[in-house]
């Protein structure tokens, strides 16, 4: 990133020294662990783009987007709805969790024990460097986990504007009214903050535009099902965290762009890596950008990961939104119904993850799953001795990890993993 | 055919070469702070044909030698059902890791833990532990044995386990009790890790620097109600696993 973006960087009320130190280390770790994959395809070139223009080009479409009076959303998960944001006149982006930072500013705030995508969140507030959170008008919070739920509080302090969604925490009758009544208060808060009045036609359009992008994002976790798969598991998931931060009508076309590439590969049996390569399907904690730690020691290994059950993946961006409905309550209702379908380990009982992790173990025809737990993940933590249970029941080889951003454990984890594609070879 | 396998582990490198299929030369180094010269050292006149490494700094070595390289838990596996054929569940522990593996009927690995990224329960606790106490390596274990009751410890972390140490002293506790109790500790925790890998039926090959342990062997057993086979030298399982493994691999 040039020096072009200096004086916008600083009017956002960033911190220079400290967010060129990021971007260092983030151009980096790119350089290293993305530009040295062999055989890449082209349609990555858009993703690479993107990437070196994260918090450049990006936050100037956002400014600009903002002087012609839209507003920025900032989220921190995958239950805020990016349609209703649409509808209202205003963008929705992903807020930066997955590097360590400004870590002796954070730990005056939070508890030690508390999970590296919390207290990132909270690092990258504090040491003043991430753009999105600064240009964001409204910063939305929802209550998923404890630790997200008490740090809202905490960061209330922090930013101009905080709106916290509760969210169920049991699938049923109760649990989904709750669901749609938070739908129907983020709906009006959206109104208020940008002053429009959403209708259904515009909802209508919000969820066509989010359903493309979801449909391009499910095409590509299709092409990745062939063996030999024909893109890495880390390009997979840098898609899937690009998916957080672009426009999403330019996000949607680059990645069917990049779809129709790997249709060919597909077809030529062109694959990232050998036949027979042992291919892992990862499942658990979301991977926000840049944590690319064990994706990274996965593939180096020898392995292609052949998909995400994620937020940050599978979970956060499969099923579609009925956009048939006629009025506003029934568009609403149709959100109600996809959302409530996520499987996220804060619900109880959670019996369709488990059902959703071998669907897609079966359908990538993975060798093996690698159950990611950031340490001190409450929710997926306790499910992951279970789930492990359940997938080796199955006869799937599954290994439980659990780390966090730092990289003292790397040689230790690569033992781990390489013991691991020993065993499922 | 001479097939070398070469164990680079955190505190010490071993050494293993056989020739058809006997073990001709074997030898042992401690890693210190530079591993690949060390191991470079080892290998000096050393002749062998082809050479296979495992153990935390076998990177190293697969850069410098273009050796294949395996990870410990498949040379364990492989050099436990060298020595023990049929057996279904092992122990290793060493200088700074631990780990539980569970073969197949077929000797294949199907499971296994490792301790995280801390040195709890391993080969360095202990060192410290009988440090703080004032036993030679080699006596703490007998020591430990002969108590005749064991403490309650609750820390696996070495600083902290220093200062529960310090403070059953202060209390007028016995040395060999303490020791006791430490090693007990050390044994629940190796206990947890086998239990994780699912596997009750014994006999359980116990290997690495810490089998040589007596009381560690002892209370393992009484703790499992299992025989625990400790090989003849324990410290070398891994590198017998990475010798027969250069053979098999050509």
């Amino acid at each position: 990133m040039g020096n072009d973006y200096r004086d916008m960087w600083q009017s956002i009320g960033l911190d220079l020294e400290a967010h060129d130190q990021l971007l260092d280390g983030l151009n980096q770790a790119y350089g290293d662990i993305y530009l040295t994959q062999e055989n890449r395809p082209e349609g990555m070139q858009y993703f690479d783009f993107v990437m070196s223009e994260v918090h450049g080009l990006r936050i100037k479409e956002l400014l600009d987007e903002k002087g012609a009076g839209r507003a920025v959303i900032g989220s921190y998960c995958v239950f805020v709805p990016e349609e209703i944001a649409l509808a209202g006149n205003a963008t929705l982006v992903g807020l930066c969790s997955g590097a360590d930072f400004a870590v002796e500013e954070v730990d005056k705030i939070l508890p030690r024990n508390t999970c590296a995508l919390i207290k990132s969140s909270f690092g990258f507030k504090l040491g003043k460097v991430c753009p999105f959170l600064e240009v964001s008008d409204m910063i939305v919070g929802e209550n998923t986990c404890d630790g997200k739920k008490k740090a809202y509080e905490s960061l209330n302090h922090l930013v101009d504007r905080l709106y916290v969604m509760d969210m169920p925490q049991m699938k049923n009758e109760q649990g989904r009214d709750l669901l749609r009544n938070e739908y129907k208060r983020f709906l009006a808060s959206v109104e208020e903050l940008t002053g429009t009045s959403i209708t259904a036609e515009g909802l209508r359009e919000g969820i066509q535009t989010v359903n493309a992008k979801r449909q391009a994002m499910s095409r590509l976790q299709r092409l990745r099902w062939a063996d030999p798969a024909p893109i890495s598991g880390l390009d997979g998931l840098l898609a899937n965290q690009v998916f957080f931060y672009d426009n999403p009508q330019r996000f949607a076309k680059s990645v069917n762009d990049l779809c129709d590439e790997l249709e060919h590969r597909v077809a030529e049996q062109q694959g990232i890596r050998a036949k027979g390569t042992p291919r892992i399907l990862l499942s658990g904690c979301p991977m926000a950008v840049p944590n690319w730690k064990l994706p990274s020691i996965i593939e180096s290994s020898g392995a292609v990961i052949v998909g995400e059950e994620s937020c940050v993946g599978e979970r956060g961006n499969r099923n579609l939104v009925d956009d048939s409905g006629q009025s506003l309550d029934e568009l609403i209702e149709a959100i109600v119904d996809r959302y409530f379908e996520i499987e996220c380990a804060i619900f109880t009982p959670n019996q369709e993850r488990l059902e959703q992790i071998k669907a897609m173990a079966a359908n990538s025809q993975a060798d093996g799953v690698i159950h990611y737990c950031l340490q001190f993940c409450q929710p997926y933590l306790m499910e992951s001795i279970p789930v492990e249970n359940a997938l080796e029941s199955e006869n799937i080889p599954t290994l439980r990890i659990e780390t966090d951003y730092g990289l003292e454990d790397v040689g230790q984890l690569q033992t781990r993993i390489q013991a691991f594609l020993e065993l499922v070879k | 055919m001479r097939f070398a396998g070469i164990d680079i582990g955190s505190r010490s490198i071993e050494l293993i070469i056989l020739e058809d299929g006997r073990i001709v030369d074997r030898a042992q180094t401690e890693t210190g702070f530079d591993p690949l010269n060390r191991a470079k050292a080892l290998l000096a006149e050393k002749s062998f044909d082809h050479i296979l490494a495992t153990g935390y700094g076998r990177t190293l070595f697969e850069v410098s030698y273009e050796a294949p390289t395996v990870t410990e838990i498949k040379a364990y596996a492989r050099g436990a059902w060298q020595l023990a054929p049929g057996v279904r569940s092992i122990l290793d522990i060493g200088g700074q890791d631990s780990k539980a593996i569970a073969l197949t009927e077929t000797g294949r690995v199907t499971k296994f833990e490792m301790n995280d990224r801390c040195a709890a329960g391993t080969g360095k606790f202990l060192e410290i532990m009988a440090e703080a106490l004032g036993y030679g390596l080699e006596d703490f274990g007998p020591a430990a044995l002969q108590a005749e009751k064991s403490l309650n410890i609750n820390s696996m972390c070495a600083v902290f386990a220093e200062s529960e140490v310090t403070s059953l002293i202060a209390k007028g506790e016995t040395p060999a009790e303490i020791a006791r109790g430490l090693h007990a500790a050390v044994v629940r925790r190796a206990v947890s890790m086998l239990q994780r890998v699912h596997q009750d039926s014994g006999p359980v090959v116990f290997a690495g620097g810490v089998a040589c342990n007596i009381c560690i062997h002892r209370l393992l057993e009484q703790s499992l109600k299992l025989e625990v086979v400790v090989p003849k030298h324990p410290q070398m399982v891994g590198a017998l696993g990475a010798a027969l493994l250069a053979g098999e691999n050509r």
